[in-house]
């Protein structure tokens, strides 16, 4: 069988859909048939269990996994409608300092006995909850905006994740405005992808269906028809399992006439 | 004439700012990654420059000296015109003439604030009628 996949997804910079990213795509893996679990790794701040809609659903957390007050698999909350997928929550209670990356090692050593990928998403920032998201990975998804602070914070990410040995990092650029950067007001895939130098996973354009989907606790990839956005995550976990999918095409619809006389005199 | 009516019509050219952008991320990045303090790159900077001018005589207003970043890899890019070669290089001990910045320094006693306090103070004495 082929080695289980430790994949942290983290950013650096809060807001920029790290959380929506780890819910989806372990919605999408989970869908293609591949055992997933996701762990909520923003302990005092947890929100994976509000977008995956799993928040009445929540009895134990890991933190009463490693206090001995539960098993394991007792404080797994299995999604109804994706059995292959599992949250571990965390605790919301809690600080960041409430749990060791030994701890968060031990937990994932045991999750990997059951599952082929384990996920995990990790708070902002790089203090102790950055810390402990990262013990255990072995992969690295870096989600960062075509925003000039999110990609400062993404290359201090990145910066870190090569200080802990977690060489294999791919980068997914979210919340993309095709029409902004087509008329050259905000940086392209292409330039963020220069300046971070990773390995590009995936595109995923801006989306206001993501906020609906989100109000309703029910990810955009369990929706019957795929959004543009939907389809983007959906293609990422493709590539994630090694499937050869090219980026989509994002470009704006064709100019108009004025706008193509205008490029023929500039 | 007609480049005027062209503008006119169809709106001239601004700077875009995904371009600003770049530009301005590459030099925070530059710093950011080199993990190298302003003190210690400006000491590099003069220590460098007191080298250079051993041999060479500087333009000091069209230095530049920066750090830039590419690739995830760090340089260190010093553009230093050279106004005149000297025929006989300094020896390592001597001065080299620094552009004349005027000093601000913190000297214990060099900053006098009772002084700029009392001023205000006696404007606020002034009465109101």
């Amino acid at each position: 069988m082929a080695m289980n996949r430790i994949i942290v997804v983290t950013s650096g910079k809060g807001g920029v859909g790290k959380t929506t990213c780890t819910a989806n795509l372990g919605m999408a893996l989970a869908k293609s048939g591949k055992r997933v679990v996701v762990i909520d790794a923003d302990f005092g701040l947890r929100n994976l269990d509000l977008l995956l809609g799993l928040e009445n659903r929540i009895v134990y957390t890991a933190l009463d996994v490693l206090a001995g007050e539960c098993r394991l698999d007792q404080a797994l909350v299995k999604d109804k409608r994706q059995p292959n997928l599992a949250l571990l929550p965390a605790a919301q209670n809690r600080s960041k300092e409430s749990i060791t990356p030994e701890q968060m090692k031990k937990l994932v050593r045991a999750l990997t006995k059951a599952y082929n990928f384990v996920l995990i998403d990790s708070p902002a920032g790089i203090e102790m909850g950055f810390r402990n998201a990262i013990a255990a990975a072995r992969e690295a998804i870096i989600v960062t905006t075509p925003e000039i602070s999110a990609v400062r914070d993404a290359d201090r990410v990145i910066g870190l994740l090569e200080a802990n040995d977690i060489k294999a990092m791919r980068l997914i650029i979210n919340r993309l405005k095709p029409a902004m950067v087509e008329a050259e007001q905000m940086m392209s895939v292409k330039d963020v992808q220069d300046i971070l130098a990773v390995p590009l996973l995936g595109v995923i354009p801006d989306d206001e269906q993501v906020v609906v989907s989100t109000n309703n606790g029910e990810p955009l990839i369990l929706g019957k028809e795929l959004t543009q956005a939907g389809t983007a995550v959906s293609n990422i976990a493709r590539r994630l399992q090694g499937e050869k999918v090219p980026l989509m095409d994002l470009s704006v619809p064709k100019d108009s006439f004025l706008k193509k006389l205008r490029q023929l005199f500039n | 004439m007609i480049s005027d009516f062209l503008e006119k019509l169809f709106g001239s050219r601004e700077p875009v700012s995904r371009d600003t952008a770049k530009q301005r991320l590459r030099f925070v990045l530059a710093h950011d990654r080199s993990d190298i303090s302003p003190q210690n790159l400006e000491k590099l900077r003069q220590e460098i420059l007191e080298v250079v001018s051993r041999y060479v005589e500087l333009d000091l207003d069209g230095l530049e000296f920066s750090l830039e970043s590419d690739q995830r890899m760090t340089a260190l890019m010093a553009n230093l015109p050279i106004r005149r070669v000297r025929s006989n290089p300094l020896e390592p001990d001597t001065p080299v003439e620094e552009a004349t910045d005027s000093k601000l320094e913190l000297e214990d006693d060099a900053i006098e604030l009772d002084e700029i306090v009392e001023e205000a103070s006696q404007t606020a004495d002034i009465p109101l009628d």
